[in-house]
């Protein structure tokens, strides 16, 4: 009786051992979905003849930071300072995320609560765009960011990311839920809009911002440069790893240094989820697509 | 632009187009009363027509011409479609590959992102963030550790599913997963599977919280039995704006699966046999400089990402039906 208690609260249509099997289905599932990501983590602190022992091991049996040890004297080797490279994946990610932030509310907010013409279409044009990826129109962008000079500038990786559709999509969904009332009232006080915006608005959606964060988070922190920028000072944090693991994985002398380039990688933003997370459900139950 | 009413009982033209400029007239002064909500959209309304709605005019207006950046873009009509569908052998695989990629992996992610989702819900509060967290961080940490697959698949005995398989005596020398055509498509389906309990999955692990409880209560009293039941008559129905969401994520990441198969089977790969559309078009528009056919590629994947998404919403509206 106390472990029914235990697994949920008694409810007509749920029975005890579908419950627990449930439980050990999502575990078993869970353990298989975690299991590379903690192979990323073994493999980081794998001295060197582990690596290359066979039969291969899953598990590390003498932990080593020798390859983060690596990592960084690598690092120093390189051209440009490791530092200007880490500079300019938090700098870029941190402009690029309030920007954004700032830019998709703002639009979201006269979107959810005011009228004027055009405001259905602009919505609806927006949804479409969330269907297409960002290879679809990499060949005409660089021709726009060309024209404007904004090649090798950070402007070119930052301001695009200003208008990411997913970002105002699910701002306005959740903005859609604050009562008129509230805003009426700060009117009839004479507060201007962006007053409203600034003090009302934007300490209400507080979960909505942060999970514009975190996934606008996700784009930015892998993100490359790619063809925009080609002067190295300007080149990101991720560009730089996946040069030092250049000619793939199965590098034999870079083995090791891979698993702590994973490591350092995927840390940052499973640790922003793990923070945020409660905030992020509260935004997404309001994301659906209304017909 | 507001949706007015047509007025059809004006048949006289003159009327008309009396009509239409007091239409004019009174768009325009709604404009201006409007003014604060068009500054408040204006930055992301020009960042998003600079970035996204020119650049899919421009591509295709490019799609119809010979580009090559360097010369002025001439005008060949419909000649790189033709060439794409008759002439293109390496297209047609990257056509194949595609599809045969977003109906695994974008049908399967998306049912087990419900799945999951909903089996994460009928677990006790407490513990349920701890298994969202599990279940999404591949989606949201894989793309930095997608070279650790690079690992497991390795294609001598070092790595991890060849000494497995060697060690249980199944296979007795190493298989190339990731330079063998025959194995690189499967190696990649599981790969993108892993990854694909993403932004639908949230949204489906938070819209399941907030499906309204008194409707549960009712359907008890109409005689439902066990959860499969409530799943399909009360859930699933109640969910429908999220699975909307979920569907429109699911295939635009399905079809659009490029930059997860780079690190792992090269680029281009043997034999093209993990090619899609889209490397198809990184290839032509990246390195070959042929911007008008590469414009014709990304016309064809926005438009048949465009038709799916139609389609998947037509079906998703026959649930709990």
């Amino acid at each position: 009786m106390r472990t029914m208690k235990l697994l949920r609260p008694s409810n007509l249509s749920r029975s005890l051992g579908g419950d627990i099997l449930n439980l050990l289905f999502l575990i078993l599932c869970g353990c298989l979905m975690a299991l590379p990501l903690l192979y990323t983590i073994f493999q980081a602190l794998k001295p060197l003849d582990e690596i290359f022992i066979f039969p291969p091991r899953f598990y590390v049996r003498n932990p080593t930071l020798d390859n983060f040890v690596q990592l960084l004297v690598m690092m120093g080797e390189s051209w440009v300072p490791f530092s200007r490279y880490l500079f300019n994946t938090i700098f870029v990610t941190i402009t690029g995320t309030i920007g954004h932030v700032i830019v998709a509310s703002m639009a979201a907010f006269v979107l959810a609560k005011h009228r004027f013409p055009g405001q259905n279409l602009f919505f609806n044009i927006v949804i479409l765009a969330l269907m297409f990826s960002y290879h679809v129109t990499a060949i005409p962008n660089y021709l726009i960011m060309a024209r404007l000079n904004w090649v090798d500038t950070y402007l070119a990786l930052i301001v695009p990311y200003f208008s990411y559709p997913l970002g105002l999509f699910l701002m306005k969904q959740f903005m859609d839920q604050i009562p008129d009332s509230l805003l009426e009232s700060a009117r009839i006080d004479g507060a201007s809009e962006f007053r409203i915006f600034w003090k009302i608005v934007m300490p209400s959606v507080k979960p909505a911002w942060l999970t514009l964060i975190i996934f606008i988070f996700q784009q930015l922190w892998t993100m490359q440069g790619g063809v925009y920028i080609y002067s190295e000072q300007l080149k990101t944090l991720s560009y730089a790893f996946s040069q030092i693991l250049l000619g793939g994985a199965v590098t034999i002398a870079r083995a090791g240094v891979s698993g702590a380039v994973g490591l350092l990688m995927m840390i940052p933003p499973i640790v922003l989820f793990i923070v945020t997370q409660s905030n992020i459900m509260e935004t997404m139950a309001t994301s659906g697509i209304k017909e | 632009m507001p949706s007015e009413p047509m007025q059809t009982s004006l048949s006289m033209p003159y009327k008309r187009k009396l009509a239409e400029r007091g239409r004019l007239g009174r768009l325009l002064a709604d404009i201006k009363k409007n003014k604060v909500s068009y500054l408040f959209l204006a930055p992301y309304g020009i960042i998003f027509l600079f970035f996204t709605v020119l650049p899919v005019v421009i591509s295709i207006g490019f799609s119809f011409t010979y580009y090559n950046i360097l010369e002025p873009p001439q005008w060949i009509g419909w000649r790189n479609y033709i060439n794409l569908f008759l002439a293109d052998e390496v297209f047609l695989i990257s056509i194949k590959n595609t599809f045969l990629l977003a109906a695994i992996t974008g049908s399967l992610g998306y049912f087990a992102s419900f799945f999951f989702a909903w089996l994460i819900n009928e677990l006790p509060r407490r513990i349920r963030p701890f298994f969202v967290l599990i279940f999404y961080a591949p989606a949201l940490a894989g793309y930095a550790v997608s070279q650790i697959w690079g690992i497991l698949f390795s294609g001598d005995a070092y790595g991890w599913m060849n000494g497995f398989l060697m060690k249980l005596g199944i296979i007795r020398e190493p298989i190339y997963w990731l330079t063998d055509p025959n194995y690189m498509l499967p190696v990649l389906i599981v790969v993108v599977l892993w990854m694909s309990l993403s932004h639908g999955f949230l949204a489906f692990v938070a819209g399941l919280q907030t499906v309204d409880r008194s409707l549960y209560e009712a359907g008890y009293t109409d005689g439902i039995r066990n959860r499969w039941q409530e799943l399909w008559y009360i859930t699933l129905p109640s969910m429908r704006p999220q699975l909307m969401f979920g569907a429109v994520m699911s295939i635009t990441s399905s079809f659009a699966i490029h930059d997860v198969l780079v690190p792992l089977v090269g680029f281009p790969s043997t034999d093209y046999a993990a090619h899609t559309v889209v490397s198809h078009l990184v290839d032509y528009g990246s390195f070959r400089f042929e911007m008008g056919y590469a414009s014709a590629i990304a016309t064809v994947l926005f438009l048949v990402m465009v038709g799916t998404n139609k389609i998947v919403q037509r079906l998703l509206r026959k649930v709990g039906q």
